[in-house]
């Protein structure tokens, strides 16, 4: 056996097609047709694949990777600095950002001195790869386990999901402080 | 002879069998769709009832209350006309199949057939014959390319069929001797079934009776991968439910044929033996629910083959209607005949 | 209602869709009316109690020749525009003849009639198809086969004239 790149198999299913004529039983079908018929009925008392939706529900994936969502500390007070990273990091370019600097008075809305003034992720590019999960530094973005990817919309402008969309709300903010205390 | 107790039986029998047949052409639809579902591993529908056993009221239902479509035709009564042709050649046959032998009521003795003519099997025939009618009507009234491909093909298909279908029969005719389906049965009581003596005959009728009920694999008159939904392709509501129904029926009534031609009709083993010791009423129940299994399985057949073989092109069709079938069914009528010489 | 009455039905449906079938402009329609006149003819036959002959009339009319006239036009996509403008002398030469087969048919039905009652003396049901089968295979054993061989000489015909295109192309 040489090793040229037609003999080469990697799935060992390889199957040489040719086109020789059929002999008289087979042109018949008739085989052909029984043998098919076979499958179909062993596939008639096959265990069902079925999942029963609303009753049964698909066991989530460990790795699911939903919307996205930019997280508060216990305090409330926004994770994100603005350092572009995800950005960086997003295959889709996606994520798009402006940076400003906190105010005196404001320490209680943003954790460090530098922080997102825009923050817009455009859901029509984004794919749910979470690199920008993995590149953040401050685990200020997050891919919640949200069922709801994005919901749909009429404009293309719509998909475009700026803060008041990706920011957690405050309320929640507030119960995940509770019950980490 | 035509007294009023003889038009009140014939009358109940009618509407019985009308009923059945609706019903068995309701559930069909049902089966149709488990069938496919427990095939492809589904479970297919079960949320209308147990088991979705209302599924098929639903279906009516939806389809009544559907909007009624009419395309820019310049044959709006032809166009309506094609599904009643079609609907009403599909319960026509069932007039003179033999559903059992006889029935004791009242002392009365009563034949569980809507009529006995001589000529039964030509009847069924010639309704088959003209079936076509209400899809070439139907797909030419339509006033749209896809819908007229499908009538003209569905006509070519029927005309090339029949050929096939009566010459398979006749072999079968050489051997029973008569064309009325009631003595066709009678012949084949215990185990005398046609279909062991004429397996090639059974064969080709089979393959015709797909053909001629335009089904999976000879759907090419209806194909909706190539033709949308060829001859129905424009209607709509109530219409459209008229030619899927009528499609069911036909499969009941073609299954119903086969059954009494070749696998005994109503004929179960024992069935002489039930009727000298139980009753001829029992035994006679018994033959109607056996006719009615042999269908259920012929039904269940036609669905099991529709979702495994795929459709045949249209010159592979042609092919195997005129240079294998024909031949084949004139070569088994030689044989026949030398078989009848040789041992009767 | 007695078989009169059936009958005048019958017969008003039949001269009635045959009118139609010459006068209706649309080739399809025609069709159509020529098949529901056949269907009446076919309710004729039931009349005299010829169930055979009725079914297979309906077969091979209706049912079969009936069906390919269809299929043509619905192929050919036949319009009214298209119909030849004959003359009238035509017209004239096509009734004459016409109308001198109908009396030539007339005649031999007028003389067919008594051959009913030679069989009607035998008490037999003339018109099962046991009987007719017998009487057609033995008595008129040549003719029936004549008109096979007529029936395969067209069917060659047929079968030489689309052969002979081809090697043309």
């Amino acid at each position: 056996m040489s090793t040229s790149i037609q003999n080469i198999s990697l799935s060992g299913r390889k199957k040489e097609v040719s086109n020789k004529e059929m002999t008289f039983m087979e042109s018949l079908y008739l085989v052909a047709i029984v043998k098919g018929l076979m499958i179909t009925i062993k596939h008639f008392f096959r265990k069902k694949v079925t999942i029963h939706y609303p009753e049964q529900t698909r066991e989530m994936s460990p790795v699911y990777r939903g919307r996205h969502m930019l997280k508060r500390d216990e305090q409330g007070r926004e994770n994100c600095t603005a350092c572009g990273l995800c950005a960086l990091s997003c295959p889709a370019e996606a994520i798009t950002m402006k940076a400003a600097e906190r105010k005196k008075g404001e320490e209680h809305l943003y954790r460090e001195e530098k922080y997102a003034e825009i923050y817009e992720i455009n859901m029509l590019r984004c794919i749910f790869c979470g690199l920008c999960e993995e590149a953040c530094p401050k685990d200020a973005i997050y891919l919640t386990v949200s069922k709801e990817l994005v919901p749909a919309n009429y404009d293309r402008e719509d998909f475009i999901f700026g803060k008041d969309k990706l920011v957690m709300p405050l309320e929640m903010a507030i119960a995940n402080s509770k019950s980490v205390n | 002879m035509l007294d009023s107790t003889f038009f009140i039986e014939k009358g109940i029998i009618i509407l019985v069998v009308f009923a059945v047949t609706m019903l068995f052409a309701m559930y069909s639809t049902w089966a149709e769709r488990k069938v496919a579902a427990f095939l492809q591993d589904r479970v297919g529908p079960n949320r209308a009832g147990f088991g979705g056993l209302l599924q098929p009221l639903a279906d009516g239902l939806k389809l009544f209350s559907k909007e009624e479509f009419f395309p820019n035709t310049p044959n709006r009564f032809l166009f309506i006309v094609g599904p009643a042709i079609a609907m009403s050649t599909a319960l026509m046959t069932s007039a003179v199949l033999p559903w059992g032998d006889k029935l004791v009521i009242f002392g009365k003795e009563v034949i569980l057939q809507a009529t006995d003519i001589d000529v039964a099997l030509l009847y069924v025939f010639g309704v088959i014959s003209v079936g076509v009618y209400g899809i070439m009507i139907g797909g030419w009234a339509s006033n749209n390319k896809f819908s007229l491909m499908g009538a003209v093909r569905a006509s070519s298909q029927m005309i090339s069929y029949e050929v096939a279908m009566g010459l398979s029969i006749i072999a079968l005719l050489m051997m029973t001797g008569t064309l009325s389906l009631k003595e066709i049965s009678m012949q084949q009581s215990e185990w005398r079934w046609n279909v062991l003596y004429q397996p090639v005959s059974f064969l080709i009728f089979l393959i015709c009776a797909f053909a001629e009920t335009n089904r999976t694999p000879f759907d090419l008159a209806e194909c909706e991968s190539e033709l949308i939904g060829g001859y129905h392709t424009e209607y709509s509501s109530m219409k459209m439910g008229f030619y899927l129904f009528a499609e069911y029926a036909n499969m009941f009534i073609s299954s119903a044929i086969l059954a009494i031609l070749f696998f005994g009709g109503y004929n179960y083993p024992g069935m002489q033996w039930m009727t000298e010791n139980v009753g001829v009423n029992a035994a006679n129940v018994l033959g109607i629910i056996a006719l009615l299994i042999k269908i259920c399985c012929f039904i269940f057949f036609y669905m099991w083959v529709r979702w495994t073989i795929p459709r045949f092109r249209y010159d592979q069709l042609m092919n195997l209607g005129w240079r294998i079938l024909i031949p084949l069914a004139i070569i088994n009528i030689m044989i026949t005949g030398v078989c009848i010489l040789a041992f009767k | 209602m007695s078989l009169l009455t059936i009958f005048y039905i019958l017969s008003a449906i039949t001269i009635a869709t045959a009118f139609l079938t010459i006068i209706s402009k649309n080739p399809i329609h025609s069709a159509i009316y020529l098949v529901i006149s056949f269907f009446s003819i076919a309710g004729h036959y039931l009349l005299f109690n010829a169930q055979f002959l009725a079914l297979v009339h309906i077969i091979v009319y209706a049912g079969a020749i009936m069906v390919l006239f269809l299929f043509t036009i619905m192929l050919m996509n036949l319009n009214k525009e298209d119909e030849p403008h004959k003359k009238l002398a035509t017209k004239l030469a096509a009734a004459v003849s016409f109308g001198l087969v109908c009396f030539v048919m007339l005649a031999v039905f007028i003389k067919a009639m008594p051959i009913i009652d030679t069989y009607k003396q035998t008490g037999q049901d003339f018109q099962s198809i046991k009987v007719l089968g017998k009487v057609l295979l033995n008595e008129y054993m040549v003719p029936f086969e004549f008109a096979s061989v007529l029936l395969l000489v067209a069917m060659i015909g047929a079968v030489l004239l689309s052969k002979k295109e081809k090697s043309i192309q």
